[in-house]
């Protein structure tokens, strides 16, 4: 297969950054996208110009570290996976591709379409765990929970912290993110005692890093490889407000 | 060298209770006085540096990706073992360590695996209480399945995502510590040397991965919990970042490097589909609890299959072979990984393997559908069912999986005593980066009970015995012996800058990994070994002359990453082969073709080789002096691996 790329290049935080064209034949319609920008790397180093550079690493659609936006969309074309398990037979012999990173003001771009999520973490150091120190714990049989309850909650802490959700919103809102954790750790009985303060002190800091308001268009959750349901926007926000509340008595 | 493995005196049972009775305990005002680096982010990482942050020490955490939460613990599918016996089917914390030593072949510690067993219990109950969503039942309580080398149900899981939440759980305990700003962190930041002061070590030297910086940073103690070195074989089932460059300056500095050879090839991988290839894609081993593994039984069928002439699903029961089932028939497709993986190569070389390359195997779920129906199955598997139709193209409920091993988890490492300490005072090892508790092969669901064991329950207790006998005062990064070192590491990224060669890093990668999957691989000869080594040397000559680095230190380089780190590949590749090579014996994950049983299984010598194989580092391009740590068995008897 055959395609003509065009790839956002930006040296680095200073630089403005702009689009280059590349062509690259020889494209098996096998290969996962990175695989392709591997092949397009080992052209630009043999012409000795600057590989482009892009986060990647378990390449099994886990670890969440490989974004970009392909063609206007995060992680490409297919529903439900991640950049490198999308492969080359999902696209047109011959077709333009237009590869960018995340555009968000949370995200600053680090080099071409690598771009700085540390905002994630540091939501997350704001309150999305359990205060449990190790040891002493008691028998894991003895916080029985029934099974519908844990699936639910892990089907909202299936989220890999890739940040399409932040790239698919036009108001690079953080919410699904955000939710998904608050929703996970609202639903478990080792939750309950964070519950509120959780809700509270995981929303301020999202605010703090920068994200946009969630209008509720739900981008986010279409685009999500992982297929994170909107529902746990609506209820982080119940968890949000009954804190809020809780906190006025 | 005297290599004490230290294992306390007293019954099996009962050495880790009086060991963590006897360990010296630092007062908890005195641990803020201490500082503790852990390098890694991973389950034995993060654990590791949570638990230690909060016993009170001030700890360092460094990872090479953006964010902890990256590790590549985070794609590890199936499970965690832990003797809870909550199935009532038999199991027991012995009977956990006994399947532990028999599956890693006799050539693991019986301290360390019954320690990891008897902690097994607790890590479940950590993980729980993280709020970390395991499987239950309808009536609330925790379900189990059984993994590969077990006759019971022992295995805890998250779907098939079991390795992400136990990872996402230990992030959130890291989490919290940064929070509390016991734990400082460098995401994005790669350890490349070891400083020792006085014989002991005091801290690192990193590269800052986005802007070149080379720092220093000293501390009282140093933990690598750096994971493994499978990608020396390029194509394996690590995530691409995998590296042993941090084990590696280590074991440079005096730390040994304990049983390289032992590598383990997972049985159940995605089939190589060609060049281009980067990496291979594992699917869970939990599939073959109710997936079938066959082959045609004939080449002729196997070659119709291959040209499309036929479909897998047209084949009579007496067309298929289901290998694994009739030759051990009391483990059938449940047989260790290494038996697995074997036998998969065997049919395959006897030209009745199914794709196109010849080298693949079904894994067949049709008759599990038939039985238990296509939710159930969808509810157990259902994620790695999609991802396997996303990646081949097939959907595994209408045609069998097809199948191949794959190089997965390295079961040597550095050298530790039973403390995790390496032979080098104040640098402990954990997790996958040392050698210590899966002998020659690994059972399923065990590296992620090793993982948090070391990071939860054991170095929190080890790390004080050592940290009470040490001086408060730190040693400034201005000491002599972190300028040394720092300008070591300047000194090799500008000779890698310098060489300005005609050869992409990728390709003396993708070559080094030919060499060791041909050679050192699934099975090896003392010829080809012999033959390998040459290669090797040839090859890390050339890359020295020739290799084409762009760009400059101070910026975000990954060629520069990635050769400095193959660079390091390139050595322990040679070690590996001289491991393999004076190991005249085969165990587990190290098949020599000369020492095979009639029946081709794998033929150990527990006369000669019932030891540790611990390597010292003697200089470039020097051999490396051999030392062993003889395995002493009081409480299991040595016998034949059997799975019949």
């Amino acid at each position: 297969m055959k395609f003509k790329l065009k790839i956002w290049r930006q040296k680095n935080n200073q630089d403005k950054g702009a689009f280059k064209t590349y062509d690259l034949d020889g494209v098996s319609s096998d290969m996962s996208f990175l695989e392709m920008i591997d092949v397009l790397n080992e052209q630009l180093i043999e012409k000795d110009e600057d590989p482009v550079h892009f986060d990647h690493d378990c390449r099994e659609g886990i670890c969440g570290m490989c974004s970009m936006y392909i063609n206007g969309e995060p992680h490409g074309p297919l529903k439900g996976v991640t950049t490198c398990q999308l492969h080359m037979r999902s696209f047109q012999d011959g077709e333009t591709i237009t590869i960018e990173p995340w555009r968000a003001k949370a995200f600053p771009v680090v080099k071409d379409l690598a771009v700085d999520r540390s905002a994630f973490d540091r939501v997350i150091q704001a309150g999305g765990y359990v205060s449990v120190n190790t040891g002493g714990t008691p028998d894991a049989n003895e916080i029985p929970i029934p099974k519908s309850v844990a699936d639910e909650a892990f089907d909202a802490a299936t989220c890999i912290g890739c940040g399409a959700c932040v790239a698919a919103c036009k108001n690079a809102s953080a919410m699904l993110f955000v939710s998904a954790k608050i929703s996970q750790l609202s639903m478990l009985p080792q939750g309950q005692v964070e519950r509120a303060e959780r809700a509270q002190k995981m929303v301020a800091q999202m605010d703090a890093e920068g994200f946009g308001a969630c209008t509720n268009t739900g981008a986010c959750s279409a685009e999500c490889p992982k297929g994170i349901d909107l529902s746990n926007i609506a209820r982080m926000n119940r968890e949000f407000l009954s804190a809020k509340v809780g906190s006025q008595e | 060298m005297n290599l004490e493995s230290k294992i306390p005196e007293g019954p099996l049972a009962e050495k880790w209770t009086n060991h963590k009775f006897n360990v010296k305990l630092v007062n908890p005002a005195n641990k803020r006085k201490y500082d503790v680096i852990v390098v890694g982010t991973g389950l034995a990482g993060a654990s590791a540096a949570a638990s230690l942050a909060e016993l009170g020490y001030n700890v360092k955490s460094f990872c090479f990706q953006d964010s902890p939460r990256r590790a590549h613990s985070i794609a590890a599918q199936g499970g965690i073992n832990a003797a809870k016996n909550y199935q009532n089917d038999g199991d027991s914390v012995f009977r956990l360590f006994y399947d532990t030593i028999k599956g890693g072949d006799y050539r693991s510690r019986e301290a360390n695996v019954y320690r990891l067993a008897e902690v097994s219990v607790n890590i479940i109950d950590q993980c729980v209480a993280q709020g970390v969503p395991f499987a239950r039942e309808y009536g609330g309580l925790l379900a189990n399945r059984s993994f590969g080398g077990a006759q019971v149900s022992r295995t805890f899981y998250a779907r098939g995502q079991t390795g992400q939440q136990l990872l996402l759980g230990a992030y959130s305990a890291l989490s919290r510590q940064i929070a509390n700003g016991k734990v400082e962190l460098f995401p994005r930041t790669e350890m490349l040397d070891l400083v020792m002061v006085d014989g002991k070590a005091r801290g690192i030297v990193t590269r800052n991965l986005v802007t070149g910086k080379i720092e220093s940073h000293s501390a009282h103690a140093v933990v690598l919990a750096t994971g493994g070195y499978g990608n020396v074989f390029y194509l394996s089932t690590n995530a691409m970042g995998s590296n042993v460059t941090a084990a590696w300056r280590a074991h440079r500095k005096g730390a040994l490097m304990a049983n390289p050879c032992y590598t383990q090839i997972h049985p159940t991988c995605i089939p190589v589909s060609g060049d281009h290839q980067s990496k291979l894609t594992l699917m869970s081993e939990s599939l073959r609890n109710d997936g079938r593994v066959w082959v045609p039984a004939t080449k002729e069928l196997a070659e119709k299959i291959r040209k499309k002439e036929i479909h897998p699903n047209d084949l009579s029961e007496d067309e298929r072979d289901y290998y694994l089932e009739r030759k051990y028939p009391a483990f059938g497709n449940l047989v260790p990984r290494d038996v697995a993986s074997r036998n998969a190569k065997y049919v395959c070389d006897e030209g009745r393997g199914v794709n196109e390359t010849g080298k693949a195997v079904y894994l067949d779920f049709r008759d599990a559908i038939k039985r238990d129906g296509e939710d159930v199955i969808a509810g157990k598997y259902g994620n790695l069912f999609d991802m396997y139709k996303q990646i081949t193209g097939s959907n595994p409920y209408k045609e069998p999986m097809t199948i191949f091993p794959a190089v997965h988890y390295t079961m040597g490492g550095l050298w530790v005593d039973y403390n995790l300490k390496t032979n080098i005072d104040g640098l402990y090892a954990t997790g996958e980066s040392n050698f210590s508790d899966h002998g020659a092969n690994r059972l399923g669901a065990s590296a992620l009970m090793q993982g948090l064991a070391d990071g939860y329950f054991v170095i929190p207790y080890t790390i004080g015995n050592y940290l009470a006998g040490e001086k408060y005062e730190k040693v400034g990064t201005d000491h002599e012996a972190f300028k040394e070192a720092e300008k070591a590491v300047k000194d090799n990224i500008d000779k890698l800058l310098s060489i300005k060669g005609s050869k992409s890093v990728d390709q003396y990668h993708k070559e080094l990994g030919k060499i060791m999957w041909d050679y050192c691989g699934m099975s090896r000869t003392g010829e080809g070994l012999k033959k390998a080594k040459e290669m090797i040397k040839e090859l890390r000559a050339d890359f020295w002359k020739n290799v084409k680095v762009l760009g400059s230190n101070e910026e975000f380089n990954s060629s520069l990453e990635k050769a400095s780190r193959v660079s390091d590949f390139l050595e322990l590749g040679e070690l590996m082969i001289d491991d393999a090579l004076h190991r005249e014996e085969s165990c587990g994950g190290h098949f020599r073709e000369e020492h095979q049983t009639p029946e081709g299984e794998a033929k150990r010598n527990d006369e000669d080789f019932a030891y540790v194989a611990a390597w010292e580092y003697t200089g470039p391009e020097k051999p490396e002096t051999l030392h062993k740590e003889q395995l002493i068995f009081e409480n299991v008897k040595l016998t034949q691996r059997s799975y019949k």
